[in-house]
């Protein structure tokens, strides 16, 4: 058709329909390219530029400090201090390999560390969250950040980072009470107590930390950032501002608390002090003590070990929420009502102490083998008479079911919890046929229940375990005159300038009917066992001016191990105001040693001046 | 000698009017497309590189202006020439650019490794680039010798091979993309040589079963054709979320670039995805996606105009020729440059694989950028010839 020689036509129509399907593809690509470009840019454009934004934007969590802890004249409690931490940025830290090994052994040297907990700790946080810096360590000491900054070039991607820690400025002082603050956890990002946190936040682990963590946390700001593709920042965006936690200011008088603490000392034993009508907690402590401290940096495995061991008396271990004890003569207050309110006795019934007992073979004794007579509920109280609560719990033991002591004890709020506003609290147990025969059958035990049981419940004695809390609340119940309150820390929430934004109502009182004249014999009783002569604790509050009703206490632990002392005391007994309960699982009889301790902590509540009781001769419980 | 002045001044004349006449016949419109389009490349090139070469903010613009500059030149000087006589050294054309590639290879083997380039003194030089415009001059006069025996498929099979030869060499560099561009090339010329379309379905079934044994069988039985990276890059675009850290994420970057443009662009200075880096090879195998991000649809439509400006005026200058070589030679270089505009584009917004094809006259690059405009000087080869024959023969051109 064409020819060789190359000279044709200037168009065939041959040619022309080549070249006009060529014109008609090239026309539908480019039809093909702008519908793309217009579903892109005009339809979804909107999407895309929100991802091309989601690159560049990082967002750094910016700590905001925790509210503190005050006690109920506004002294810090739990404080906030900056410590330095060092991090590693995940886009400078080598690539896994020889050289990143090597970084993990410097690191470890200059930070007193082993190599392998580096990499673990290192490893772990990178794994969890690739884009965030990971913590080596928590407060570390200024020459060796120094040194890091000194040989920046040895340490890539190393970086000292500020961070708010809680500072204990009273150690030992209420260090049961606060809790630690620690990494908030999977699980506990799944509840919605923690809405708002996110992984890597710090949250309150126990004590009040955690129960008052929604206030005491604050909001995390955010430092923006724009970075590129290196994820190297390349300009600052706006901030959000982190707000500082809520101030938690608690019921705690910081002179009682560390009163009842001194008291205590090296024995290990608990104090509790408590309005007798609302259940505010003034002081409420455990010994041994510990320095919560230890817990602002990352608490070494060893010390953890040692503040659990046994044989330290488990300083962590919060006595008096969480040790169950039986609880001696004190334990007569409940007995007293139960006896009174089932119809056993009346407040004037007299029964005869011999100065023992014998039920079943078995021979009952007062302490120290003292004979007090014909005796009423009042003097019973006052001279603690066992052989009158033998009678007693050998009566409730043969009165229906058996269980008017039990009930009772559980109606005064012994063997159930407090509801006190920490976590991990005791209930403690009031033995009943029940339980004892069940362990029984399970051969957990060597005899099924018997009356000599609840003779020895009685007196608070055998298998009874009971909180000094749980006490506290018992004697605040019948003392207020059948309130069962429940003990509470927090008072209200301020803002950092100390202006209240929420103030926590005392919880409600659960009413228990206590006959008034009944109460007021029991009162008597107390009042006696405190004031009159004969009274168990007459000594230790001579000289006192304060007005205390109290009961001595004094379990036993058993063959060659000291007696456990306890008090439990009511101040103002005519308008109730406060419950004192203190107790020393090593301390002998309870006028020896918890009573002198209660006065102390009486005369720190009600800032009086005492010189402490004249020299005490002998006590018998 | 009065005289002798006259007829001396008088051929002087002459010849000044034949050049200003042939300057004045190159088609104008072609010019404005290609000149529009070296001027977006430098502009965009000017706002995106700015931070990308420490020290110097205009190292690409600078460079990038001057292949322009040169490309220029030897656009206008090409069209001075008659391509025509081109005809007669299609042995020497086809053999330069098949020693030139195979120089690469020597070349790389000796630096023992892969490269597409030869390290020139003042820019690297890359003959698959320049092998395209050979090519196409090469193919175009070997299928006019054998114009008469068109129906034979020994003619159809012999061009094939002699486009294959180069295709399988710059693979082997490993530029697909060229080798891609050498078979749309040959199959342009054939087609608009008038080729059988039997011959074109027996190439499409050939094709076919060389994609399955390359992709599928091939890989199947241990043998590797393609390298791992390029059979990612082909099929990334299917589904890029596969592999966000690679080329999927190539691909999410630019289109999330282009998305970002929305109408009118987010300005130089808010192209986060480019001035960030986020967009790689934004100055060579993604500059699309520059000019979408910054300057929106609006700049993206621009630009694409500009494209079919040129396509346009290359099928215009296909009907027009004085001859059938100018018509293969107009059609290779409209295929040329209508290949790598969809191919390239088509990959930025995500509708088709990455091949590494640049986008003609915007990706930044000597040899893209001298070679395209050495097309263009053809295109206006051909289309001054064909003025000039028509004026010659003294009736005007239909179109």
């Amino acid at each position: 058709m064409y020819l060789d020689s190359d000279n044709r036509p200037p168009i065939t129509p041959q040619l022309a329909f080549r070249v006009a399907v060529m014109g008609a593809f090239a026309l539908i690509v480019f039809a093909i390219i702008f519908f793309r470009l217009w579903y892109l840019q005009i339809l979804s454009g909107d999407k895309y530029l929100a991802d091309a934004n989601n690159n560049r934007v990082r967002e750094i969590k910016v700590q905001a400090p925790r509210g503190l802890i005050l006690d109920r004249d506004g002294r810090v409690l739990v404080d906030n201090r900056v410590g330095l931490a060092v991090k590693v940025r995940p886009d400078e830290i080598p690539e896994p390999g020889p050289e990143r090994t090597r970084l993990y052994e410097r690191l470890a040297k200059t930070l007193a560390m082993k190599p392998a907990d580096v990499r673990e700790r290192v490893e772990s946080q990178l794994k969890a969250q690739p884009f965030v810096s990971a913590t080596v360590k928590q407060d570390v000491e200024f020459p060796a950040v120094s040194y890091l900054a000194e040989h920046a070039r040895d340490f890539p991607g190393v970086e000292p980072e500020a961070v708010f820690l809680r500072e204990y400025p009273h150690r030992e002082i209420g260090a049961h009470l606060f809790g630690t603050v620690g990494e908030v956890t999977k699980e506990q990002l799944e509840d919605s107590r923690y809405r708002g946190v996110s992984l890597g936040d710090r949250v309150g682990q126990s004590g009040v930390e955690y129960s008052y963590d929604r206030f005491l946390r604050g909001e995390n700001g955010k430092k923006r950032v724009q970075v590129n593709a290196l994820g190297v920042k390349t300009r600052d965006l706006r901030e959000t501002e982190s707000r500082q936690g809520r101030n938690l200011r608690l019921g705690i008088d910081l002179d009682v608390q560390r009163v009842g603490q001194e008291a205590l000392g090296s024995s290990r034993g608990a104090f509790v002090v408590m309005n007798a009508q609302t259940g505010e907690v003034v002081a409420l402590g455990s010994s041994p003590s510990f320095d919560p401290n230890i817990f602002a940096k990352i608490i070494r495995a060893r010390d953890f070990k040692r503040l659990s061991s046994e044989e330290n008396g488990k300083p962590l271990f919060n006595r008096a929420t969480q040790a169950g004890y039986p609880t001696g003569s004190t334990f007569k207050l409940v007995t007293s009502v139960a006896a009174l309110e089932g119809g056993l006795i009346t407040p004037d019934t007299p029964l005869f102490d011999g100065g023992s007992l014998t039920v079943g073979g078995v021979t009952f004794k007062n302490a120290g083998d003292v004979a007090h007579g014909s005796v009423a509920l009042r003097e019973a109280l006052t001279v603690s008479s066992d052989v009158f609560y033998y009678r007693l719990g050998l009566a409730a033991n043969n009165k229906g079911k058996g269980l008017l002591i039990q009930d009772w004890a559980h109606r005064l709020g012994l063997g159930r919890l407090t509801g006190i506003d920490l976590p991990a609290e005791g209930q403690g147990l009031i033995p009943t046929p029940e339980w004892r025969n069940e362990l029984y059958e399970k051969d957990l035990t060597d005899r099924p229940w018997s009356v000599g049981d609840n003779i020895n419940l009685a007196i608070g004695q055998g298998d009874l375990s009971v909180t000094p809390l749980q006490l506290a609340v018992a004697y605040a119940t019948v003392a207020n005159g059948g309130y069962s309150v429940r003990p509470h820390l927090g008072r209200r929430i301020e803002d950092p300038e100390g202006r209240v934004l929420q103030e926590f109502d005392a919880p409600n009182r659960r009413k228990v009917d206590i006959d008034p004249a009944y109460r007021d014999a029991i009162m008597d009783g107390l009042v006696g066992a405190a004031n009159s002569p004969g009274g168990t604790s007459t000594a230790v509050f001579q000289g006192f001016n304060i007005p205390v009703a109290g009961k001595t206490g004094t379990a036993e632990k058993g063959l060659g191990r000291e007696d456990q002392s306890w008090y439990a005391a009511i101040t103002y007994p005519n308008d109730p105001q406060y419950v004192v309960v203190a107790t020393d699982e090593a301390g002998g009889f309870g006028a020896e040693r918890a009573a002198p301790m209660v006065r102390q902590i009486i005369a720190a509540l009600y800032d009086a001046k005492d010189d402490g009781p004249p020299t005490v001769s002998s006590v018998t419980d | 000698m009065a005289a002798a002045q006259s007829a001396f001044g008088t051929a002087v004349k002459g010849f000044r009017e034949e050049s200003a006449a042939r300057i004045v016949r190159i088609d104008v419109l072609l010019l404005i497309a290609a000149l529009g389009l070296i001027a977006c490349s430098i502009y965009t090139l000017g706002t995106a590189t700015e931070d990308d070469v420490e020290g110097s903010p205009h190292y690409y613009v600078l460079r990038q202006s001057i292949y322009g500059g040169v490309g220029l030149a030897l656009m206008l000087l090409v069209a001075r020439f008659d391509y025509s006589r081109l005809r007669e050294l299609k042995l020497g054309l086809y053999g330069v650019a098949i020693a030139s590639i195979g120089l690469v290879f020597l070349l790389g083997a000796a630096a023992r490794g892969s490269r597409r380039w030869i390290e020139l003194p003042f820019f690297r030089f890359q003959p698959s680039e320049l092998g395209k415009v050979l090519l196409i001059l090469a193919l175009s006069a070997f299928l006019i010798d054998r114009i008469r025996r068109l129906q034979d498929r020994e003619t159809t099979s012999r061009v094939m091979l002699l486009a294959l030869i180069p295709a399988i060499m710059v693979v082997a560099q490993p530029d697909l993309g060229s080798g891609l561009v050498y078979l749309a090339i040959v199959a342009a010329i054939l087609f608009v040589a008038g080729t059988p379309w039997t011959h074109f379905a027996a190439l499409g079934g050939i094709a076919a079963a060389a994609a399955t044994l390359v992709l599928v069988a091939a890989p199947a039985v241990g043998v590797t054709v393609l390298k791992d990276y390029q059979v990612d890059r082909l099929t990334a675009f299917i589904n890029p979320s596969d592999d966000p850290q690679e080329e999927g994420y190539q691909l999410n970057q630019s289109i999330t670039a282009i998305g970002s443009g929305q109408k009118t662009g987010r300005g130089p200075d808010e192209a986060t995805q480019t001035k960030l880096d986020f967009l790689p090879e934004h100055h060579t195998d993604f500059v699309f996606a520059v000019v979408g991000e910054e300057f929106g649809f609006a700049g993206a439509a621009i630009v694409l105009s500009l494209f079919a400006l040129l396509i346009w005026r290359a099928l215009r200058i296909m009907t027009m020729s004085k001859n059938l070589y100018g018509s293969l030679i107009a059609g290779g270089i409209c295929a040329m440059l209508m290949f790598q505009v969809f191919v390239n584009v088509g990959m930025t917004v995500g509708i088709m694989p990455i091949t590494g094809v640049p986008l003609p006259l915007m990706s930044y690059g000597g040899s893209s950028v001298l070679v395209t405009f050495l097309a263009v000087g053809l295109l206006q080869s051909i289309h001054v010839q064909a003025r000039e024959t028509a004026a010659a023969k003294g009736r005007e051109l239909i179109i």
